[in-house]
């Protein structure tokens, strides 16, 4: 990339998962130009990384994955990946970067589609390598890690538990067990909820199937990893009762939260965690959209109908949305029954010892944390939040272990390079020179 | 294309699936990514490029995020200490 270099579009997508693909590819379809943002090396986000590219393969065959990644395609979509947004340095203007410099990305609408990210909580231990989210390993596993042998504990709560097992299963991986937090009864509940979804009652026989011999555990959460210089067993709460089991990895997160830095860094109200939209997917920024994850989790299926409601919203065919609002309302109030089943229960607060590292990348204790009573205090005090994931792992589990309100960023969103950051104000002088009609 | 490429991890040679991630190449070699600041290893947690436990110096480049670079033929790697 040359450096300043400066792209208009007429729709910016940021963010390459289902939601954000859908949306360039409606608007796209409609004679817009647009163009996609993503961090990742590929289109596709989190749950179709690594989908097998079958294009050439005949319609019927086709993966929902690559119906979308051909309209993209088809559609004169704009690709911009291994890009990633770094802050807003004046209004309808994005700074981004990549390894080899930075660019400015200016649009009249934005679809902000930036996904969810696993939730991680603190236990003695769980610093360890081969220590990994469940969606981590499973990434890593499509990013070519070798599985085939190795002997994976699978725990935490959430959906992506069981598809997570169900992937590694399939490449060769010995499931020694599954430990979801969630009770037998919660469960019981949303396998209910399940018949008022018939679309998704085959994808959840097929994953019965899948796993059918691997031993699931309900009621049940790790409690401490162990190892030397990385993993070697890890001990659970089953029943009541502590089992330690010897394993290579243990694949373990608590369900999802959304990626809403870049939402709330543009100003986009935000209502318990969730970006606040309308029916069309607007934010309360003006030609702010939001769809996918940020605004509930909902998965893929929900993910795809918000994306393709903004992209027809934001290329200004609200009424061909419309038509997707009653599909919407269905996939919402699965995702409801999903947030309650996997709600976190009290019993994992008490998880971390006093040593346990809760912030990984300023190493800050319990002990330490538990003597402040804010996020702000904490971040004054320890460095807590402080490190270059600015809060991503920690904000959210210090949230459930001690109420604290972390919904905050400054820019840049992610850490940026001095030269990125160094644009920015020589941007500002010269709109200020602009406004007072230039200084000569 | 062939199936497997050759990096070095601190300067010692680690066959990986072409295709593979700087994270996965660690993995492979049962390399900790980087030294915590009291000094425990760390290796990949989010496979995502959101957690920045799997950094390392790619090519001299420091920091970078191993999930989040694919693996090239000869390329060196080496861990933040």
């Amino acid at each position: 990339m040359t450096r300043e270099a400066q792209q208009h579009f007429e729709i910016l997508v940021i963010g390459g998962g289902p939601a954000g693909m859908s949306a360039a590819a409606r608007a796209a379809e409609r004679g817009a130009r647009v163009g996609i943002v993503d961090d990742n090396f590929r289109l596709g986000g989190q749950i179709w990384r690594g989908e097998p590219d079958d294009s050439r393969s005949d319609d019927a065959k086709k993966t929902e994955a690559s119906q979308w990644a051909d309209r993209v395609r088809t559609s004169g979509v704009t690709a911009l990946c291994g890009l990633r947004v770094v802050h807003q340095p004046a209004p309808r203007v994005l700074l981004a970067e990549n390894l080899d410099g930075f660019c400015e990305l200016t649009y009249d609408k934005l679809v902000l589609a930036t996904g969810a990210r696993e939730k991680f909580l603190p236990f003695p231990g769980w610093t360890l390598p081969n220590v990994m989210g469940a969606g981590g390993l499973q990434a890593m596993v499509k990013c070519g890690l070798p599985i085939r042998g190795k002997r994976v504990v699978v725990a935490g709560t959430g959906p992506l538990l069981l598809a997570v097992a169900s992937y590694l299963r399939k490449h060769g991986a010995e499931i020694a067990v599954i430990c979801e937090q969630a009770s037998w009864s919660d469960l019981a509940k949303l396998g209910l909820a399940l018949f008022s979804c018939p679309e998704k009652i085959i994808p959840a026989l097929q994953l019965k199937r899948d796993l059918a011999g691997v031993p699931f555990a309900a009621n049940s959460w790790p409690l401490a990893a162990h190892g030397q210089q990385a993993l070697e067993s890890v001990t659970i709460s089953r029943a009541g009762k502590g089992e330690k089991i010897s394993c290579d990895y243990l694949a373990c997160g608590f369900h999802l939260i959304p990626n809403i830095e870049l939402p709330l860094l543009l100003g986009c109200a935000v209502n318990n965690g969730y970006v606040q939209v309308d029916d069309f997917q607007t934010t309360t920024v003006p030609s702010v959209f939001c769809a996918g994850e940020p605004t509930s989790i909902g998965g893929v299926e929900l993910a795809l109908i918000e994306g393709q409601i903004a992209g027809l919203a934001a290329a200004g065919h609200g009424m061909e949305a419309q038509a997707l609002f009653g599909k919407r309302r269905k996939a919402r109030r699965f995702a409801r029954s999903l947030d309650r089943t996997f709600r976190l229960r009290p019993e994992l607060r008490s998880l971390p010892s006093s040593d346990t590292f809760v912030c990984r990348c300023e190493d800050v204790s319990y002990s330490r944390l538990r003597q402040h009573s804010s996020w702000r205090a904490a971040k004054l005090h320890t460095r807590c939040g402080m490190g270059p994931c600015q809060g991503r792992v920690c904000g959210s589990a210090t949230q459930f272990l001690f109420n604290w309100n972390t919904d905050s960023v400054r820019p840049p969103v992610f850490p940026a390079r001095v030269e990125t950051l160094a644009a920015i104000p020589s941007r500002s002088q010269l709109q200020s020179s602009e406004v007072t009609g230039g200084e000569s | 294309m062939p199936s497997q490429i050759t990096v070095t991890v601190n300067g010692t040679p680690v066959r990986v699936p072409s295709g593979a991630t700087v994270a996965v190449a660690m993995v492979i070699a049962g390399q900790a990514c980087r030294t915590s600041v009291s000094g425990e290893p760390r290796g990949p947690l989010c496979g995502m490029g959101i957690c920045f436990e799997c950094r390392v110096a790619i090519g001299g480049i420091p920091h970078c995020r191993s999930c989040q670079v694919l693996c090239e033929q000869g390329m060196q790697v080496t861990t933040e200490n």
